[in-house]
């Protein structure tokens, strides 16, 4: 049993592991970073730290989400990023994580860890490192 | 982690450092009583603290290594040098452990018992002459003047007040357009103020001496002597250089490997030297120091020297060079080959070095932290690497431009200059799908940033800048921006993986309005913009036009007010000095900096203030303090100065960046504090005074050298033509080649320095 964020992408609900994020953040503006790969949306400033913002859906090669502006904040490797999501709804009680009993099917499978129920509905539990590698990671 | 387990690893880690010095030092005095009590004490404690923790791993090393030690001070054993280097293997092993300790890992314990086993072979020592032992071994125990602090507790703090200043400039701003009263406004100046002091000192806690580099390098070069079997005397200098702590952990390595390089390579073997003159013992000089904003690293050995000759075969083989440009390289040129990729000279591979992953990955690793790389080889009496690197990586000046509706910024060590499209300076000629810009009459690859990065420019093509990049030790390229913006002091971090893996960034900062801008990075550019072969290109390219090497000058405002410049090679640093520290003495002003009196320039009396700021100039003897009211920035000037029309403090006028700006004729300063002696007749040195070459560039040497510079007239001692021409009334002619690196017969290179002032020396003396 374990805490973790509900949240929407690409028109599903999934989890994050709560405690793997830092806040839920609303990023105002975007600095894009030319030359990056598709998933990285660009930069934004929170406070005094620059975050690499990454887009979800992109990194699930669904093709850009538009106008999008909940972000989830998370310290991955050090490096501060905002993950940006179609909405976050709210932190819970999950259950025990269980494996995929089916393939969750192109650009899922990459970042899904396994399966949780939370809220009494069964969802993907997505990995951070992975949504934030972005699709080529794996190819590489 | 338990807080107490915690403090034993990092006391232990300490003392380590400390201890590499005292050992080696030890092995070469194993008489010396006080390290040998010093060493034994470090494992005497770490054998204590570790029965506390139920480390039986090192609790039976130190006991081991302990015993063997106590043996020695007891006269029962002889430190030879196999107890020694049983001693050094417990001790690396003893680090090893603790190392492991913090990162859960573990280390095979299979070899415990044969290092043991080493430490207790012994050999059955002369008969002990009794002698009371000294009983009671305790370290001794002093007031602690410092605290241990966590780094990312100093990290935290740093970016606490990095978001102070943020904050400060939003309400700098809103008090500028809101008109704010007097009152209001000079209190924000005293918070501003304060803000900055606490700026400097967060940035100060950040800084660690070099010393924490230096202390492992006594250590290494016994052990790679013992590996080649070379004898090896270490000097080390200016360990009190502080520099910043992420920086001294990126010098690490390149350091580490041109010390292994300069053991393993230059120096040679002892019959070798004896062979050659030099004592069995090679000397290798380490030393930093800081010259303004930059540590200065030097590696010196005094082996046999890089083979140039050797270097450009390599090169010729490697494809990397055509046999007509090798022909063309001067002596610097052959030995900077050593960076290129896969060009170690090395005849055998030895398992140090040799493999050709070596020099370029040093230049790779030196250049990312913006830093640079240089090599100066002499042959028969060795090789001096110097590394030149900034002093912090976290706040690095840079200049801000716009491209493609957004800011990026580039680090101002980079620039060469700025030059707008239209501004009747630069030519842009399509090559096929590159361009190439001639900025007068450099001619340099040109990238087009918006092109680059597949976005349109926002401005069209003539109304564009120009940003002259040159990458540390690359070549030169011209970058089109869309406009340039400011200059910023930027708090610069890391970027994430994803970013870099962009390879045009080096870093992401936020901007005085609190946007975050990414840091370009100018060898990554390059590379990206296929241009990477530039740089031999330009190799060549600065051989045929050097007249234009841009010199590095030091801007300042003069207690007066003037705008001048001096040659940053001449000042060695910047002094605060206190006013009453002046006083005119021998009928000059002198001020007393630090146990030095030195003459002071640039004022008639004391400033006025309190306190005051002055360019301390050297011209390698003696010192001079000028004093400024403020220095303004660093800036590479190339162009031609108009000369003053007499003789005085200033020696010409120059146009930078549009500004008409005075040049110091530090010969002048120099020649009013330098006591003349009696009767000394300078010798007059005659120059064509039509070669720009001669009066720009040769002048301050030939001035250097004692002589004084005509340009007409006749009774000359010595005359300095290039080797075409007619020869003029003179005693004697020193003839000079066109262009770098094609001596012929009777002429000297134009770039020999060192032939060019035997020659004059040889003609002073029988002048």
């Amino acid at each position: 049993m374990s805490l973790v964020l509900v949240l929407t992408l690409a028109g599903q609900r999934v989890a994050l592991r709560a405690d793997e994020m830092e806040s839920v953040v609303e990023i105002e503006a975007v600095a894009p970073v030319p030359g990056a790969a598709p998933h990285v949306a660009g930069l934004a400033a929170l406070r005094s730290r620059v975050l690499t913002v990454i887009d979800a859906r992109a990194s699930l090669g669904l093709g850009p989400a538009e106008a999008v502006r909940d972000a989830v904040v998370a310290i991955v490797d050090g490096h501060p990023y905002a993950l940006l999501v179609d909405a976050v709804e709210d932190v819970v009680e999950g259950g025990d994580v269980r494996p995929l009993a089916a393939s969750a099917g192109p650009g899922w499978s990459r970042v899904a860890r396994g399966c949780v129920e939370a809220e009494g509905d069964l969802m993907l539990l997505l990995d951070l490192p992975a949504l934030v590698a972005g699709p080529q990671a794996e190819a590489a | 982690m338990d807080d107490l387990l915690t403090e034993f690893i990092a006391e232990t880690r300490e003392m380590l450092g400390a201890l590499g010095g005292a050992i080696v030092a030890w092995e070469g005095a194993p008489g010396d009583r006080a390290r040998l009590d010093e060493i034994f004490r470090f494992v005497h404690t770490v054998k204590g603290n570790s029965g506390f923790f139920d480390l039986p791993r090192i609790t039976a090393l130190s006991h081991a290594a302990e015993d063997a030690l106590a043996a020695v001070r007891s006269g029962a054993r002889q430190a030879d040098h196999n107890l020694v280097s049983a001693v050094l293997a417990a001790i690396d092993r003893l680090g090893e452990l603790v190392q492991a300790i913090e990162t859960g890992d573990s280390v095979a314990s299979a070899d415990d018992e044969a290092l043991i086993e080493a430490l207790s072979r012994a050999e059955p020592a002369p008969p002990p002459e009794l002698e009371a032992a000294s009983s009671v071994v305790a370290a001794p125990r002093v007031a602690a003047r410092s605290i241990r602090l966590p780094v990312d507790l100093l990290d935290r703090m740093m970016s606490g007040v990095s978001d102070l200043v943020l904050a400060r400039n939003a309400l700098a701003r809103r008090l500028r357009d809101g008109g704010a009263d007097a009152e209001v406004a000079a209190c924000f100046e005293r918070v501003s103020g304060s803000i900055a002091d606490l700026r400097d000192a967060i940035t100060r806690t950040r800084m660690q001496r070099i010393d924490n580099l230096f202390a492992a390098l006594p250590r290494m070069v016994r052990d790679i002597g013992t590996e080649t079997g070379k004898k090896v005397a270490l000097e080390v200098d200016g360990g009190d250089v502080e520099l910043d702590r992420e920086m001294i952990e990126m010098i690490r390595d390149p350091l580490t490997h041109i010390v292994r390089n300069a053991i393993d390579h230059g120096i040679e073997g002892a019959d070798e030297r004896r062979r050659a003159g030099k004592p069995d013992q090679g000397r290798l000089h380490v030393c930093a120091r800081q010259t303004g904003n930059q540590i200065l690293i030097e590696v010196a050995d005094d082996g046999r020297g890089l083979d140039g000759g050797r270097l450009v075969e390599k090169a010729l083989a490697a494809g990397l060079l055509d046999e007509a440009r090798a022909a063309r390289l001067t002596p610097q040129q052959r030995n900077a080959l050593i960076f290129e990729p896969g060009l170690s000279t090395a005849r055998e591979v030895t398992n140090l070095s040799g493999r050709g992953v070596g020099m370029d990955v040093v230049r790779a690793n030196v250049e990312r932290i913006g830093g640079v790389v240089e090599v100066d080889s002499r042959e028969g009496e060795g090789v001096t690497f110097t590394l030149r690197v900034p002093l912090t990586l976290t706040i690095i000046p840079a200049l801000t431009v716009r491209a493609c509706g957004q800011a990026f910024a580039i680090p101002r060590s980079a620039i060469e200059e700025i030059v707008r499209v239209n501004g009747g300076a630069v030519r842009i000629e399509p090559l096929g799908r590159a361009a190439v810009a001639t900025v007068r009459d450099r001619r340099m690859p040109l990238v087009d940033f918006p092109g680059l990065i597949g976005l349109p420019a926002a401005t069209d093509a003539d109304g564009r800048m120009l940003v002259v990049l040159k990458p540390a030790g690359g070549g030169l390229y011209a970058l089109a921006v869309d406009a340039v913006q400011d200059h910023e002091e930027l708090v610069v971090k890391p970027a994430a993986p994803a970013v870099m893996a962009a390879g045009l960034y080096a870093g992401t900062t936020l901007a005085d309005d609190g946007q975050p801008v990414l840091l370009l990075d100018p060898p990554g550019i390059a590379a990206r913009a296929g241009i990477s072969l530039a740089r031999k290109e330009t190799v060549v390219e600065d051989a045929t036009a050097p007249e234009r090497t841009a010199t590095p000058f030091l801007l300042f405002r003069t207690v007066g007010g003037a705008k001048r410049m001096v040659e940053a090679g001449a000042a060695q640093r910047i002094e605060d000095l206190r006013a009453d520290a002046v006083r005119a003495t021998a009928g000059r002003l002198r001020v007393a900096i630090g146990d030095a009196i030195l003459p002071l320039e640039g004022c008639a009396e004391a400033p006025p203030e309190e306190r005051f700021r002055a360019l301390r100039l050297t011209d390698g003897a003696g010192e001079i303090a000028y004093a400024v009211r403020e220095v303004i920035d660093m800036v590479a000037f190339a162009g031609e100065a108009i000369p003053a029309p007499a003789p005085g403090e200033v020696r010409g006028v120059a146009l930078v960046a549009g500004e008409q700006v005075e040049i110091l004729d530090l010969h002048w300063l120099f020649g009013r504090h330098a006591a003349p002696a009696a009767g000394d007749r300078r010798p007059i040195c005659l120059l064509a005074a039509d070669d720009p070459f001669a009066a720009t560039i040769l002048r301050p040497l030939v001035e250097t050298a004692g002589y004084e510079v005509r340009f007409e007239g006749d009774g000359a001692d010595v005359a300095i033509v290039s080797e075409d021409a007619a020869p003029p009334p003179a005693a004697r002619i020193l003839r000079l080649t066109s262009a770098a690196g094609v001596a012929s017969e009777g002429s000297i290179d134009r770039y020999d320095r060192a032939a060019l002032l035997a020659a004059l020396a040889e003609a002073r003396k029988r002048a």
